[in-house]
């Protein structure tokens, strides 16, 4: 019964998958402040190149990401989501990235019940000196993200047409 | 209705080689809310900040965006800008197009010019929700509290008293001093380590802005950067120090023997005794662990000797409680067991000892006075075998990192050896020779040629005994030959490692720890002696293993750090911290348990206007906040905000594009 359930809601990310030529997804990457988005950073003065689809949020820590954020972006602007923080234990507010461990999980077999492929939404680990992970991170998520198509069933403009 | 201007900056070439800047400003300009954009060669500059305050002013701006380079590189200095033109200083936001544009799309010039166009727009949708903000006044208690009496608390401490900041001083062993009294020369320059601590630990004692607790520890630490309260426990010292004139007639007469702790066990103490004759402060304390008095209630000859009459059976512990405004922690460190080397007969052959116990032997005040001498027949030792890393980079019985001192400290050993037994000869085994520091590369190769110690590259597999010598079988890497040493005694390098009392202490502060038990500080390179907690800092081994200059100047930056934070009456601070609205706030207390600063406590509010039936809410209390946002994504009924990073601004990041 639940593979069933499963196999129809995948069946309603299909359609999506006739994207128009040239087409490029856009990535939302929400990033913590003393990690990840450090980490991007360094990205940037190493000169490290990764595809150009990912657009940056800075939040203070990945436990300011509520799951809300996740939504939003997916209903409105982005195909797929990338939300990045320190690595456990690393977190500079002590606990902070445990939360949002946690959360995110829940997130994510929540938004996937609701259909969305989990490739579309995804979490990562990049420390302030990690660099080449980040630009690594970016391409597997835009490249994952690419084979799963335009999530354009899911926005709210479309949803309002209907 | 918003009026944005936004500038955007072609850092030279860094950005405007792969983005085409005066595009993104065209599309910049079709923005809805922005009513001025222009770019510039060099925003960061002082024409260009000049260009940003005349625009706020002509066009009547109410916020900014810049599109240059990370905001973690010169948000401060745009806010700067701003606040000079009279403007609310976080009415800016910062579009980074550098490092995440220009930087990493050097190859695609129309997508990067596309992100750019992107980033500004986000940019510009955030800055649109922005607030006026102002920097928290905090009140600051002028007063520091340093842990630990070993040369970075005295250091730190001293430098304080000498800002005329006072200082609470704890030891928690009976005298100050910490490994560095234990010492007897310290590298390079083998100065007495007595003569260059002993000064500074009577300079703390008669210092007036100097309160020293010794045989004390911190219970307890509770408020937020400025506004400490700290628990001391005084331990019972059964001596009125008051009183005692620290005559030692009472450790004269005391008839309990024990294991010395100063010197590594090798003679004996008494159970009422000073830890070591140079001692501040030179008072006597009571060993309760062993006075048969204490424990049996016999014998009280102290009492009967002591003609001030400054020993009282009677004494408790004290609980000392100080409002201090900032913490130095300097718990030093411990020296590893090596145990785990069985291979090596540890704890079987009597003629194998540490290196702190070979540098007891060796000193001056030591129980051997300065002579050193085999453990087992108390000859004194011709051939002696140094064994370098026991316990550091040994991933399969030790600790991975390299203890940084001990190539150091066993050249001095052997130098200490020559001077002390003239015909000896030392045996080093090595894996490198790390002597990265002033004056350290040189003293190891003098140490060479002066002792003639035979240099070893290689582990030692096996120890063994051979009629009254030890034999010491190891690899010689260099010709790739076992070797075999005849030695009269036996030095383990062994490692420094974290106070074991350290994951406890940073417990109790609300700091981090590593998983080898130091304390870690905020930033490894930029912010080595903050820790993540505002007002906390660390000196010395405590952080990770250090010799004793880098411990000096750790120090002495912390209390830079110390008197910085006191400079002012009041302290300011960054705004951006959470706040709770007590209309939405359910009293879920959820945020509570999520805060990792304890920052938010429970408040009784009344239900309704005027009304005397109370319910519970929270509280946030912006001196201890530091603005992580957790309780902001766990709260519920959306009551908490994050100044800087509401809601609404990162909603509008997201649907801007």
């Amino acid at each position: 019964m639940e593979a069933e359930v499963k196999d129809q809601l995948v069946s309603i990310e299909k359609p999506g998958l006739i994207a128009p030529p040239n087409w490029e997804p856009v990535i939302m990457g929400i990033l913590c402040n003393w990690c990840s988005y450090a980490g991007s950073d360094l990205t940037g003065t190493s000169r490290i190149q990764y595809p150009p689809n990912i657009r940056i949020i800075r939040v203070p820590c990945s436990s300011r990401v509520d799951p809300w954020f996740l939504i939003k972006s997916l209903q409105t602007t982005a195909d797929g989501v990338l939300v990045s923080g320190c690595h456990p234990g690393d977190c500079h507010y002590i606990s902070g990235n445990y939360y949002a461990r946690r959360r995110f999980l829940v997130t994510k077999k929540l938004l996937n019940f609701v259909g969305f492929h989990e490739n579309r939404i995804q979490f990562s680990w990049v420390s302030a000196a990690e660099g080449p992970k980040f630009a690594k991170v970016v391409a597997k998520v835009t490249d994952d993200i690419k084979k799963l198509g335009p999530l354009h069933l899911y926005k709210k403009e479309n949803f309002e047409k209907k | 209705m918003a009026r944005v201007g936004v500038f955007v900056c072609f850092c030279g070439a860094n950005i405007a080689d792969y983005v085409d800047v005066p595009q993104v400003v065209e599309e910049v300009k079709r923005i809805r809310d922005v009513k001025y954009a222009i770019e510039y060669k060099y925003m960061c500059s002082d024409p260009g900040q000049g260009m940003i305050r005349d625009a706020i002013v002509q066009y009547k701006l109410t916020s900014i965006v810049v599109a240059a380079c990370s905001p973690r590189m010169h948000e401060k200095t745009f806010r700067k800008a701003l606040s000079d033109a009279g403007m609310n200083p976080y009415l800016l936001e910062v579009a980074n197009i550098r490092e995440h544009s220009s930087w990493v799309h050097q190859k695609d010039k129309k997508a990067a010019t596309e992100k750019a166009m992107d980033l500004c727009r986000m940019a510009v949708a955030k800055s649109i929700a922005n607030e006026q903000l102002h920097e928290i006044s905090v009140p600051v208690t002028k007063r520091a509290l340093v842990i630990g009496g070993g040369i970075a608390g005295i250091q730190a401490a001293l430098d304080i008293a000498d800002a005329r900041i006072p200082v609470v001083l704890v030891e928690k062993s009976p005298s100050i001093g910490g490994k560095m009294a234990q010492l007897d020369e310290t590298f390079p320059t083998l100065d007495c380590s007595q003569c260059i601590l002993t000064p500074k630990m009577v300079d703390v004692a008669s210092h007036p802005y100097i309160e020293l607790i010794p045989y004390a520890e911190v219970l307890e630490l509770q408020g937020f950067v400025g506004n400490y309260k700290v628990k001391i426990k005084k331990k019972a010292s059964y001596v009125n120090f008051k009183t005692c004139t620290g005559c030692g007639a009472c450790w004269q007469k005391c008839p309990v023997k024990v294991p010395n702790e100063y010197n590594m066990g090798i003679d004996k103490r008494k159970a009422i005794y000073t830890p070591f004759p140079q001692a501040v402060p030179n008072k006597p304390v009571i060993d309760a662990e062993h006075c048969t008095m204490l424990l049996k209630g016999k014998c009280g000859i102290c009492a009967k000797v002591c003609l001030p009459g400054a020993i009282d059976y009677k004494m408790e512990d004290e609980i000392i409680e100080r409002e201090i405004g900032a913490v130095v922690v300097a718990t030093g460190y411990d020296m590893w067991d090596p145990k785990p080397y069985e291979e090596y007969g540890v704890g079987r052959f009597k003629d194998i000892i540490t290196s702190l116990e070979f540098e007891r032997m060796v000193s001056a005040n030591g129980p051997t006075n300065g002579v050193p001498v085999r453990p087992s027949d108390g000859k004194v030792p011709k051939n002696v075998v140094f064994i370098k890393c026991i316990g550091s980079r040994d991933e399969a019985k030790g600790i991975e990192y390299c203890s940084k001192i001990c190539c150091m400290y066993t050249t001095k050993h052997t130098i200490l050896l020559h001077h002390k037994v003239h015909d000896s000869h030392s045996y080093v085994f090595y894996m490198d020779i790390r002597a990265a520091g002033k004056g350290y590369e040189e003293f190891v190769k003098k140490a060479q040629v002066d002792t003639g110690a035979t240099y070893l590259r290689g582990r030692v597999s096996k120890i063994y005994k051979k009629g009254d010598k030890l034999m010491v079988r190891g690899e010689d890497a260099q010709i790739g030959q076992v070797v075999e040493v005849e030695a009269d005694l036996v030095v383990l390098a062994t490692a420094v490692i974290a106070p074991k009392d350290n994951p406890d202490l940073a417990r109790l502060l609300g700091i981090s720890y590593d998983k080898y038990g130091y304390l870690s500080e905020a930033h490894p390179k930029l912010r080595p002696v903050e820790t993540a907690k505002a007002g906390i800092f660390l000196a010395g081994c405590t952080q990770a293993p250090k010799d004793i200059p880098d411990t000096v100047s750790q120090a002495s930056a912390c209390a830079a750090k110390v008197c910085g934070l006191f400079s002012g009456d009041t302290m300011k601070k960054d705004p951006m911290v959470s706040t709770i609205s007590n209309e939405y706030c359910s009293g879920c207390q959820n945020c509570v348990k999520v805060c990792p600063y304890g920052a938010i406590v429970t408040d009784e509010v009344p239900v309704g206007h005027g009304s005397k039936e109370l319910r519970t809410v929270a509280k946030i209390n912006e001196g201890v906040c530091q603005g992580c946002g957790s309780c902001v994504a766990i709260c519920r009924s959306m009551a908490i905000t994050l100044a800087g990073f509401t809601d609404p601004q990162i909603i509008n990041e997201i649907v801007s594009i």
